[in-house]
């Protein structure tokens, strides 16, 4: 059960954007922004980036969700998501995705744990200054929006077709900006 | 966000609608929370800009700011205010941290549903700009006149005024 009383029965963020529309609408713009662009990183790349984060912060319902949106996003390399989430490190992605989801994961930690030598190697990858950007910016945000939806215990459902279905419909019908519930 | 100036709008929103208002927790509450926070996650800039801000809402001075957050159980603050601190340090460390007894006190202590929501909400976020401005290395140039002028404005007239 939520830590505080949400009227209707939706889950994760959703119960909680419904409980607060005032933050609801920014919070959605903000996810728009950070992963509904092809500029630098692709979608299918933030959206791994988000799953990945939420992953290491343990909240369920934000990696599936994710999860859901980067296997939509990127269908070539079967079971992608899962072998980033299992060893980003030996999952076949480009060396550039390796060196961003390095910093991510020193974002994850905190701030100051971003070091100097990872950033140089994720340039030497051939990271531009603007996708270096957005990797700590998604990351970031996930740390805020993990703690949200698991800070005040949210309901996750199991039913992995919920996610699928969800994932679907944020790629091809709605985005994040017409996902909050009126 | 002069280097993505996409976003500002978005964030400066997401600020003003968290931090500048009285509903349930009082501006000031709801600063010195992001000042905890920020505390917490070492991020110095973050923590001196929402301890000033908080003291023009306060009418406090620095050292009492300071003393408060440096020493919370033993401080003036209110019990509900203690419980919903106690809440946002859990929150810091991670959503899943937060135990069902912490929000059970602080509501037994008088906080509402909507002040547990947003006290979560405000330390998550901040756990969002701290990562944010230290994860890329951001340095200020204020000198402390200017900080505190900032700090006014900020109280006045909210964020991106």
């Amino acid at each position: 059960m939520a830590h505080i009383h949400l009227s209707e029965q939706l889950p994760g963020i959703r119960g909680l954007m419904a409980f607060r529309p005032e933050t609801a609408t920014p919070l959605n713009a903000l996810a728009e922004i950070l992963l509904r662009s092809d500029e630098g990183l692709s979608k299918g790349e933030r959206e791994l980036i988000a799953t990945f984060v939420s992953s290491l912060n343990d909240c369920f319902f934000c990696k599936n969700i994710h999860g859901a949106v980067a296997r939509f996003l990127l269908p070539e390399q079967e079971n992608l998501v899962d072998k980033v989430l299992r060893d980003y490190q030996t999952a076949p992605i480009s060396s550039r995705m390796k060196s961003l989801l390095a910093i991510a994961e020193q974002v994850q930690l905190g701030g100051k744990f971003v070091d100097a030598d990872t950033v140089e190697l994720a340039r030497l990858a051939g990271a531009s200054d603007l996708e270096i950007h957005d990797t700590v910016l998604i990351a970031a945000a996930f740390c805020m929006f993990n703690r949200y939806v698991d800070g005040l215990n949210t309901f996750a459902p199991d039913d992995p077709d919920m996610y699928r279905e969800r994932g679907r419909k944020i790629v091809e019908e709605t985005g994040y900006v017409g996902s909050s519930p009126k | 966000m002069a280097f993505r100036p996409a976003i500002a709008p978005g964030l400066t929103a997401l600020t003003n609608a968290l931090l500048c208002t009285d509903e349930g927790l009082s501006r000031g509450e709801r600063e010195l929370i992001g000042a905890y926070v920020s505390g917490l996650n070492q991020c110095t800039i973050c923590k001196n800009v929402h301890s000033a801000v908080a003291q023009c809402h306060l009418n406090a001075n620095q050292e009492t700011v300071e003393k408060t957050l440096s020493d919370i159980p033993h401080s003036d603050l209110s019990a509900k205010m203690k419980a919903l601190l106690s809440i946002a340090q859990s929150v810091h460390r991670g959503g899943t941290y937060v135990r069902l007894e912490q929000v059970k006190l602080a509501r037994h202590l008088g906080a509402t549903d909507f002040e547990i929501h947003d006290t979560v909400l405000i330390a998550a976020l901040f756990s969002f700009f701290n990562r944010y401005i230290d994860g890329l290395g951001v340095t200020t140039d204020d000198t402390p006149e200017t900080f505190m002028e900032r700090a006014r404005r900020i109280a006045e007239q909210g964020y991106g005024a």
